[in-house]
């Protein structure tokens, strides 16, 4: 099973497809559009600023590509600011408009008494234990660094939040469609399972 | 809200871990991919390396050990050790590890963390400070070349300096207390716990499941950090956060 990890030129790719490899899938890190939509799966990974991303992504097609694959139900994962990327527009250093995949925006943490970024290790709550990513795991810990979250507009989007001084947007999913926060390949064996989940989502194929 | 971390550190010299390291169940106890992959395994939150290589092929075996620890463990890793420029950062950013510690090079040249997390971003910067007691002034003061130096500098204000540069993590450690396996050292963690917003983590003195429940507590600091007393076995990580969370810290 090939998983194609987006790479366009935003942040380290090597911990990310280890960790596929490690699962039992064949990374390919890419950026050629062919490559992408041959793939079973697809990971949108991301460090960095918003814009500097979207124009990243723009300036080689890729934020085409990813809306192609996404109509086509092809799996694909957004992480970190990978999902951030997913929504509608993110107000990160100016406006900025995103792939519009999910609707809603991306919002700076409120100063007040919680430090920012939000930075280590949180408790995940899961809010639909049904879907296909979490069911039969358990609630833990994973991996978090970000200083702006997501709040996603269609309720039924969000399938598991953490609790920052607010609740914070952590999972998300729609169709074949998925986007953590956190670190799955810096989040230990919880992250490493929910990986592995979307790894199997890949195999299996469109989820309808 | 956050989990208190557990930090086991090795010290890398010219690619080995170096100090002595006591698991039966490893393979090459001098290896710092394997061991690092082991305490993933046992539930360490994070991990920190200390390169102590003195010479150029020493560093450039480091960035090899950066590479390979990346694609063995799920969790997070610090790296530090003679970085003096943010091309030393890059280098080992680019490798997969998370964070860069800087010490000597931070005291001297403060613009340095303000380069890095400009470049990274405050996340990556973790500013690593020891600190001893001074009597005549009644507070801490800075020390660096690996605690040989006095810098002259007093440790609260230090801190404080760092974080407005960009430090997003204070690595601090108590040469007071360091080897001393007598606990940490409660009224300087909790003094910079108090001065500054970013987290600490506190270094130097755990020999007890105890001292950990205390630094956490009375000492405030986010994460603890120890060496030889995991190394050795005195202290399991599973066990240590068994008890830590029978004891109500909030822990992964």
């Amino acid at each position: 099973m090939a998983i194609a990890i987006v790479d366009y030129g935003m942040g380290n790719l090597h911990s990310v497809s280890k960790a596929v490899e490690r699962l039992g899938g064949e990374a390919l890190v890419t950026g050629d559009r062919s490559e992408i939509m041959g793939a079973d799966g697809i990971i949108l990974p991301g460090v960095g600023a918003y814009g500097d991303a979207m124009e990243h992504l723009r300036a080689s097609g890729l934020n085409g590509v990813m809306q192609d694959a996404a109509a086509a139900g092809k799996p694909l994962l957004g992480i970190c600011l990978g999902m951030q990327l997913l929504f509608s527009s993110s107000e990160e250093h100016g406006n900025h408009e995103g792939l519009g995949l999910l609707p809603g925006r991306v919002i700076r943490f409120a100063e007040g008494d919680y430090k920012v970024p939000h930075m280590g290790w949180n408790r995940l709550e899961f809010l639909r234990k049904d879907d296909p990513l979490l069911a039969g795991l358990e609630e833990g810990h994973v991996y978090f660094v970000h200083s702006y979250h997501v709040l996603p507009e269609t309720k039924t989007d969000l399938l598991a939040v953490t609790d920052y001084g607010q609740k914070v947007t952590a999972i998300v999913g729609r169709g074949s469609v998925y986007g953590m926060q956190f670190h799955p390949e810096k989040s230990g064996e919880l992250g490493m399972d929910l990986l592995g989940r979307f790894l199997s989502l890949c195999g299996a194929g469109v989820r309808k | 809200m956050l989990a208190k971390r557990i930090i086991p550190c090795l010290d890398v010299k010219d690619g080995r871990v170096v100090k002595g390291v006591n698991f039966e169940n490893l393979r090459d106890a001098g290896d710092p991919v394997e061991l690092a992959a082991l305490y993933d395994r046992e539930g360490a939150d994070e991990l920190v390396f200390l390169d102590i290589s003195a010479s150029v092929e020493g560093r450039q075996t480091m960035v090899e050990v950066v590479r390979q620890t990346a694609g063995e463990i799920a969790i997070p890793f610090t790296v530090g050790g003679g970085i003096s420029k943010v091309d030393d950062m890059t280098r080992i950013l680019r490798a997969g590890a998370d964070k860069i510690g800087i010490n000597t090079a931070a005291v001297t040249n403060p613009q340095l963390i303000a380069d890095g997390a400009r470049r990274f971003g405050s996340q990556c910067i973790v500013v690593a400070v020891d600190a001893k007691f001074n009597g005549a002034w009644g507070e801490w003061e800075v020390y660096t070349h690996g605690g040989r130096k006095a810098s002259g500098i007093r440790a609260l204000e230090w801190v404080k300096q760092a974080e407005k540069l960009g430090a997003g993590e204070i690595l601090l450690t108590s040469m007071d207390a360091d080897g001393t396996k007598d606990g940490f050292d409660l009224p300087l963690t909790a003094a910079v716990a108090d001065a500054i917003r970013i987290p600490v983590i506190a270094s130097g003195g755990a020999g007890t499941k105890d001292d950990f429940v205390d630094v956490f507590t009375k000492g405030k600091a986010d994460a603890g950090l120890a060496a030889t007393i995991f190394h050795y076995k005195e202290i399991s990580i599973p066990e240590l956060k068994l008890d830590l969370k029978q004891k109500g810290v909030e822990i992964r």
